[in-house]
């Protein structure tokens, strides 16, 4: 199975929507690769500056009701292309949340508690996932690790390499 | 223990159940458009499984942005386009009979009680006003449902909002689900199905239904739904009269989709819209909705009076209602897209082209538009648009623009004012009839 894990960023607001990720604009694009410059160009986030803040990151950890709005899978192509094949929040909307799964990525969603402490761990840290064991490990200003819930289905999904591999060899 | 609606609907289409909690979900209706399904097609080309599961179970049509506006959504229109050929889906709707998705297939008679659709477009949850569950998946979730004509749900937990009361005239449906968004927040009804029921919505048109029913992911939800009755019957009765002997007939098969009274909810809502004024949202979430009174006089740059949550016809007319016989302000511009060429014709019959027009607005061919900030209204920095869409959030008409939704009641008024105004201050008697009724 594929290796999760990398560099994290943090996205420290509530309900960041598919507009933010990718705006409408890019949707011409026709293919993946062609988005990777627009991540989160249009995120409204404080301080967030995407052409300095992306670089290096492997995992995105962000508060409640992530991905909400449009049901473009581009949100996730996004950051598939720039290596970002994990996000981590208190919520998820259902289609973006479906739709990481379905490309065979990670949405996991952890108590508000459990984020408040990874939002604590300092600037640098460096998230690592073992899905058989269901556990995080977030190295940070200290080390941390965490145990989370994944969908029985979801994780099936993952295994196959996502919805399409495994709807074709299962209808 | 009775089951919901949509209970009763997962269990008629069940595929699989790979885990207690997920379902596979035969699905009647594959419904797309030319943003997201192109690519679909194309990643299916480049795995040699160019194949779809039933050319009569997959309607196509490009509404986004149409006419294209530049090469590259030319190469969307013409990728689905020549798939559309290639594949003999007869269901394709292309210029001069296309329109925005979830206004032209329920006119076309594609969604039925008791059906199952999806699409590559977060609004599906639209066609639940005809008591069908209706979700917007992604790009795979679609590529899938073209191939194999399945789709994954977790099973889902209704919840049951009851509206009850009589609405004032100058409030609509768009004003009730503006109202209910805001109690619920944005990600209140995550993973759930929002059932509408209620004397209220009985007395709703399919296209109140239609409004109330489209912006059911703006609470997250996955679908809201009605419950079908004779409005529903009525409406596709064209589509039907070959099937049922009598229109009773219908409206009696279709109560075996109504939720049993001892069916379990994860939350009853009930809301009394008597006292309920007409609603406006502010900032950039669909959730943050004041009265009108509350932003009366903010002033606007345009009015966009369209999509698929009030492009229909009794939008155009209750807009009309308040347009007629006025001018919009020097400072405003309006935009009407009216949703559909049907929609579109039926106003020009009813005078209701020419109403706007005189007004001053802009009239263009059926699409989403200014919608989604792709084309036909794009705003400028710092603009504001009070808008009859759907969603409000940063840069979504535009970079930097401000979109205010409203109904299109509202819209006129404001439209005319030059500054978000409450409509009930500009109708004087009814002309039409309106949902109450
Ligand atoms: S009108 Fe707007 S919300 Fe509706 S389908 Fe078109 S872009 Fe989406």
């Amino acid at each position: 199975m594929k290796e999760f894990g990398g560099k994290a960023l943090f996205l420290d607001r509530n309900d960041i929507n598919t507009d933010e990720i990718i705006p409408a604009k890019y949707l011409t694009e026709n293919t993946k690769l062609a988005l990777q410059p627009f991540i989160l160009e249009d995120l409204k986030l404080g301080g967030f500056d995407p052409r300095r803040d992306i670089e290096g990151k492997g995992v995105i950890i962000s508060r409640a009701n992530f991905g909400c709005g449009s049901s473009r899978e581009h949100a996730v192509w996004v950051f598939e292309v720039n290596d970002i094949n994990v996000v981590i929040a208190e919520s998820f909307a259902r289609i973006f949340r479906q739709n990481m799964y379905n490309c065979g990525m990670l949405a996991i969603e952890l108590p508000k508690k459990e984020i408040e402490t990874l939002f604590g761990l300092g600037e640098v840290v460096e998230i690592t996932v073992d899905l058989v064991a269901g556990t995080l490990t977030a190295q940070g200003d200290k080390k941390v690790v965490i145990s989370f819930k994944m969908n029985e289905f979801d994780k099936k999904l993952v295994e196959a390499g996502g919805w399409l591999a495994y709807a074709d060899k299962n209808y | 223990m009775g089951k919901t609606i949509a209970e009763k609907i997962f269990a008629a289409h069940l595929r699989d159940t790979p885990t207690a909690e997920n379902v596979i979900l035969n699905i009647d209706v594959v419904m797309c458009h030319e943003i997201t399904t192109p690519i679909a097609i194309t990643d299916l080309e480049s795995r040699g499984m160019d194949r779809i599961f039933d050319p009569k179970k997959i309607k196509a049509v490009i509404d986004h942005v149409t006419p294209a506006k530049d090469s590259k959504t030319a190469i969307q229109g013409k990728i689905l386009r020549d798939w559309a050929r290639r594949h003999k889906i007869r269901d394709f709707f292309d210029i001069g009979a296309n329109g925005v998705c979830h206004a032209l297939f329920p006119e076309k008679g594609f969604v039925r009680p008791g059906y199952t659709v999806i699409m590559g477009d977060s609004h599906t949850c639209t066609h639940g006003a005809f008591g069908a569950f209706a979700a917007g998946v992604g790009t795979t979730d679609l590529e899938v449902g073209i191939l194999k004509g399945v789709c994954s749900f977790r099973t889902p937990e209704t919840m049951r909002i009851t509206i009850t009361g009589r609405l004032q005239d100058g409030v609509s449906a768009k004003d009730v689900i503006l109202f209910i968004i805001k109690e619920l927040t944005v990600n209140g009804a995550t993973d759930k199905v929002m059932e509408f029921v209620g004397p209220v919505v009985e007395a709703m048109s399919m296209e109140a239904r239609m409004t109330l029913c489209n912006m059911a992911i703006e609470a997250g939800a996955t679908c809201g739904i009605c419950l079908p009755d004779m409005v529903t019957a009525q409406y596709l009765w064209p589509f039907i009269k070959n099937h049922y002997a009598s229109i009773e007939l219908a409206v009696q098969d279709f109560a075996r989709w109504h939720s049993d009274p001892d069916a379990d909810y994860i939350q009853k809502l009930a809301l009394d819209v008597s006292g309920l004024a007409p609603q406006v949202t502010f900032g950039y979430k669909p959730d943050e909705v004041k009265s009108v009174a509350e932003m009366e006089g903010t002033p606007v740059d345009q009015v966009y009076i369209g999509s698929c949550t009030n492009g229909r016809i009794e939008d155009l007319r209750s807009a009309a209602r308040i347009l007629k016989g006025k001018k919009i302000a020097a400072t405003v511009r309006g935009i009407l897209s009216p949703a559909t060429p049907k929609v579109y014709s039926q106003a020009l019959e009813e005078g209701i082209i020419a109403i706007f027009m005189e007004a001053g607005f802009c009239v263009t061919n059926p699409t989403c538009g200014a919608c989604l900030g792709m084309s036909n209204g794009v705003l400028a920095e710092g603009e504001i648009c009070a808008s009859t869409t759907n969603r409000n959030f940063n840069g979504r008409m535009g970079k930097g623009g401000i979109v205010h939704l409203m109904s299109p009641l509202t819209a006129a008024a404001t439209a005319v004012q030059g500054h978000i105004t409450d409509p009930r201050k500009l109708l004087k008697k009814k002309l039409t009839p309106t949902i109450t009724e």
